[in-house]
Parts: C-alpha cells; structure tokens; sequence
C-alpha cells in the first residue's frame, strides 16, 4: 500500500507537464521503484565476494538492513551485535585493528544519536576504517512516529571531524555508493531510507565521493537535493520549465565533503539556490550550502527541509506533504527565491 | 624472562616518571596510575609478546588496550620504558602540541596507541573487537585490556560481556583495577558496584580470576593461568586488587589523589619513597 501511495505521489507532479514548456527539462526514465536499503544489501553482497576484508554487524535489524545475502553467503564475516548499538560500534572499531572494514547496520537514530559518543571518541576521533550504514533516515520511516525518524543524523555525524557523510537518491545509487567506500580509507556515515521510490540513476554506475551529479543544466535557479529529495527536485523542474524557468538540478549525495567547486559553479550561472533534504534546516545539507556561500558568494536562498520539529506517525507520504518536503513546496521556495535575486 | 627484582626496579621508575610528568602540568591522574605501575610493569616487560615497532594493524602480537583512559600517564611511561619512543618525549605530557595527550589519541600517531579512550566504557567492546579481528585473522595472539572498577557502572561494558562470552571470544583477558575508588569517593558509596562482581561475571560467562596487583608473584601467575585459559571458549577476567597511590604513604587509602596534582613538597616527598631506578626521564 505504502509503495502504490508513494508512486501515486512521485508521478501527479510528471502528469501535470504541458506541451507548452518553454524549457526542456531532461527526463529521466524510472526502471522501478525500489528502497535505498536495497541498495545497500544488493552492494554490501557484492562487497562480500570482492573485498575479504569486509564485514558486517547488525543490531538485531538484519531484515531492515536487507543484510540477508551477505549473511548467508559469508556467515563467519557477519556478526549478530543484538540490541547493543553502543557495543557494536566500538566492537566495529576494534575490528579495523587487524585490517577489516566493518560493516555496521541499524536505523538511522540508534546509528548516531544513541552513539555518538562511541562514534566520536573510537571512530571520527581515533579514524578508524568504520562504515556506519544506517536506514530508515528521515520522515519516511512512517508509522513507527517521530522516537525512531531522526532528522538530526546529517547535522550529528557532518560536525564530526573526519568523517564522510553520504545520503545517495536512490536504489543503484545506494548500492554503488555501498560499494564505493569500501575503497575509502576512513569513517563513512552512509545514510538510506525505507520506502520505495523511483530509482533512475544509471545501473552498475560509478560512483564517485564528493562528487555532485549535474541532473539538468539550467539558468534560473540551482536546485541541490540529496537523498529521497532528488526525485522531488527533478519532478519540481518539470514544474518549473511548464512555468518558463529553467532550473539547474544537482545531486549533491555526498554532504561531506561537499562539492564546493559544483556549487559555486552554478551559483555563478543561476545567482540563487534551493536546497532540499529530508532532515532538519539545522545542521542538514541547506546548513551546509548557506556557510559555503555566505563565505564564498553571498547568495539568496530557500531551504526545503523540516523546522526545528520532530516527525510523527502517517504514511511516508502524508509525511513529506505534511512537512512540506513535496516537488510543489521545491517549486515554491524556488519562485520565492527567484524574486529575491531580482 | 625478566625477573622480579628487575620488574620492581621497573614499576619504581615508572611511579617516578608519573609523578613527575603530573606535576610538571599540574594536571592528570596520579592514584590510579601508580596504583597500577605493576601491572604495566609485568604486561611490557614480560607478559606480552609484542614489538615496539609500532604496526597499527597488531599483526602477529599481543596487543592491550587502556580502557580507563586517564590513567594515561602510567600507560605512556610503560610505552617509553618499553621502547616505543623516546623517555625524553614523557616531559611533554599534556602540553600544546604533544603526542602525550591528556587521555590516549591515536590522531597525534604516537607509538603503541591503537584507540582513544578516555571516554569510558569503551575499551572493552574495542577490545573484544580487536580479538573478533584475530580469530578472523587466524591469529593466535591475544588481546590484553585494563578498566577501572568504577569504569564498570557504564552500561556499555555490560553489553560488551555479554557480546564477548556469547562469540566465543577466548583470545581476550580483561583486567579490572579494583581500587574501590573513584573521583566523588569509594564505588561503594557512590554507585555500590557490589561485592559480587565475580558472580556477575561468571553468570555473564566469563572465567574469573584475581590477583594482588602489587605482587609481582601474584600477576605473574595469575596472567600465566589467565594465557593457558585462553581458547577455551570463555573471555578471561581478572580481578586485581590494588592500592590507590600505592606505595606512596600519604597517596594511599582515599580517593583524593585521583585527579589532582602534587605540589613541590609533596613531589619530593613521594619521590624519597620511590627508588630511582633506570634514571628520571
């Protein structure tokens, strides 16, 4: 039900493109719609047959994690933390002495808020080669309510010297970013979702940390989203061209280190910005973007994100209608920002 | 095989250099450090097989983790006297710029650090981590670590017994300094850790054993029978009991002398009871 309401939602805004467009918008076909945690599981089995160094730790969530294969495909090199999330993380740094790369496994909020301190004293401080992978980031982990959707997480492991921060779009993205940081030398905080949503982005693709992903190139506006938030930007272009504004799309999947040189880039065609992420203003992927340009091309610029407030129970969809994390409240805060340039 | 006389000569120096590394800042730990000058005496210079050419990756060694961290000063004595760096290098603990930090860091790359600590109550989960690696591995090494008794009231360590005993994890020996003090007074009177630790242990699945840590015959053979326990299919526990600022008369028998420094007199006075051994950094 919950996949069947989403898809409704994510193809109204595509059914309301005119012929009329002034802009062409690049398009982008949907081969399915699958969860980023997917993703994850498919590139964390992959990860098992080329990299014996790699190993996994779940925390009692190996059906949510999608942990399954890797599991029954290397059983010695996974290991079952139970509900000990604090122990799992220090045990995962542990292990990197001896030359594994540990694979650790929960939701996002017992991923970071509920050890923090593991996190910042054994890994971002003693850098240690940890992989922190964390689902059901965001509003969208639905009903369970707001105790297990964090929307702190970017901000929590960002401000960790040290650590990488990635938030990938969708189903391949997750994957080939899974699979991409077991090549980094470091703490990684990859960060994926449940519901299921479009995925667009090219089978088996590279992928590359740090490097933002143009979508569309475009003139009026530069639109940065991350995560579930990519497909809202693209839906909310198509919008926007119907509306005769050509909207520059990136896909900025790695928060940290951010893609300072893709940003400005843009900034210098389209003088303003709209930042999307399903996270909080503070600390999230807009934070990021407004210190960047504050400090480097004071720019105006709009933030599509939730403020200063925690979730609550509903479907994943009545959740980003309700907080405003649609492709209409992109489109608004993208003509709203579009004045303030003029 | 080094002998007792010589570990005593040892432990001796290394209350020397603590004492006056903290007192050179005014600032560190001293009680708990001295306290347990023996056990890192018996573990550097005779317990452990390990190389003092540094591989952060503990390859083939025995490898020890400090989980109470702010006993660092004892740890970096240990490290120098051992022969991971220089001796000279102590006078620079808890300076600006110093590889000697308050509490252990690996990010300033000093020799024979493999894990921050300070932080407590996460040594032991590191620790059994590091041991998981070695069975991993297929090497036969073992996983040395130290905590505090008051260090026990974490959670944390709880879920890192329990963690340990249900792998298997029989290649790893924790020792608990059980000084009975922390910084706000006696554990028992500030979070009664009970004298029952050693059922707790065991009913969590561990194999316990004590020792007197200020008995070098007493370590010795403790940490013999602790080796010969290991692949047995349990983590080891040892339960060492120690003297808070032992031997030094007026250090001993409070918790006063956890965090605080000694001034000039007190310095000297200590150090009148503490023979200098392998000469003062």
């Amino acid at each position: 039900m919950v996949v069947l309401a989403l898809q409704c939602l994510f193809c109204e805004a595509i059914k309301t493109i005119s012929s009329q467009q002034l802009y062409k918008m690049k398009t982008f076909a949907i081969q399915n719609t699958k969860d980023t945690r997917s993703g994850f599981g498919e590139g964390l089995h992959e990860l098992g047959k080329k990299n014996e160094r790699v190993v996994a730790l779940c925390a009692d969530l190996i059906g949510s994690l999608k942990m399954d294969a890797f599991i029954k495909d290397y059983p010695n090199r996974f290991f079952q933390m139970g509900i000990a999330e604090a122990n799992m993380i220090s045990v995962a740094a542990g292990l990197t002495i001896g030359g594994h790369i540990p694979f650790t496994g929960t939701f996002a909020n017992f991923s970071t808020g509920r050890v923090y301190d593991q996190i910042r004293q054994s890994v971002a401080y003693s850098n240690k080669n940890v992989k922190i992978c964390a689902s059901h980031a965001g509003l969208t982990l639905g009903e369970d309510g707001a105790t297990h959707q964090i929307l702190e997480d970017i901000g929590l492991m960002k401000m960790l010297p040290n650590m990488v921060v990635i938030n990938p779009c969708d189903f391949n993205q997750t994957k080939a970013a899974t699979i991409a940081i077991a090549g980094y030398e470091g703490p990684v905080y990859l960060r994926f979702g449940r519901p299921a949503v479009p995925n667009f982005t090219p089978v088996d693709q590279h992928f590359e940390i740090g490097k933002a992903i143009m979508l569309n190139e475009g003139a009026d506006v530069s639109i940065f989203a991350t995560g579930h938030l990519v497909w809202k930007a693209i839906e909310a272009g198509h919008i926007l061209a119907e509306k005769g504004i050509n909207a520059e799309i990136i896909n900025i999947h790695t928060i940290k280190p951010l893609d300072a040189a893709a940003i400005l880039a843009s900034i210098a065609k389209t003088g303003c910005a709209v930042t999307a992420e399903e996270h909080q203003m503070n600390g999230g992927l807009g934070d990021s973007i407004c210190q960047l340009l504050a400090t480097n091309n004071p720019t105006p610029l709009e933030m599509v994100a939730v403020n200063d407030s925690f979730g609550e129970s509903g479907t994943p969809d009545q959740l980003m209608e309700k907080y405003g994390l649609t492709a209409t409240a992109i489109v608004e805060k993208a003509m709203k920002v579009i004045a303030r340039k003029k | 095989m080094t002998n007792i006389a010589e570990l005593q000569s040892i432990s001796s120096q290394m209350r020397r250099d603590v004492l006056r590394m903290v007192h050179a800042v005014k600032s560190g730990h001293p009680g708990g450090s001295i306290g347990c000058a023996d056990f890192f005496a018996a573990l550097y210079f005779e317990v452990m097989k390990h190389r003092v050419s540094f591989d952060m990756n503990a390859a083939e060694e025995d490898v020890f983790f400090l989980s109470n961290g702010h006993i660092s000063p004892i740890f970096y004595s240990a490290l120098a006297r051992s022969g991971y760096f220089e001796v000279s290098e102590l006078c620079t603990f808890r300076k600006l710029n110093s590889r000697l930090q308050g509490h252990p860091a690996t990010a300033e790359h000093l020799p024979g650090i493999r894990m921050a600590s300070g932080s407590l109550g996460q040594g032991i989960s590191v620790a059994a981590g590091a041991a998981l690696a070695k069975k991993l591995n297929g090497d036969k090494h073992i996983v040395y670590a130290l905590m505090g008794d008051g260090e026990i009231q974490e959670g944390q360590n709880w879920e890192a017994f329990m963690f340990a005993a249900h792998q298997k994890i029989d290649n790893l020996i924790v020792t608990i300094d059980f000084n009975g003090q922390q910084i706000d007074g006696s554990t028992e009177k500030v979070m009664g850790i009970g004298a029952d630790i050693e059922d707790k242990m065991k009913a969590f699945g561990w194999t316990v054993l004590h020792m007197d840590g200020h008995n070098f015959e007493s370590i010795l053979a403790t940490m013999a029978d602790a080796k010969n326990l290991c692949g047995q299919g349990k983590p080891i526990f040892i339960m060492m009991k120690t003297e808070m600022g032992y031997p030094v008369d007026f250090m001993m028998g409070s918790h006063k002398w956890h965090g605080v420094s000694p001034n000039d007199a007190e310095l000297a006075n200590a150090l009148s009871q503490l023979p200098e051994t392998l000469g003062d950094y």
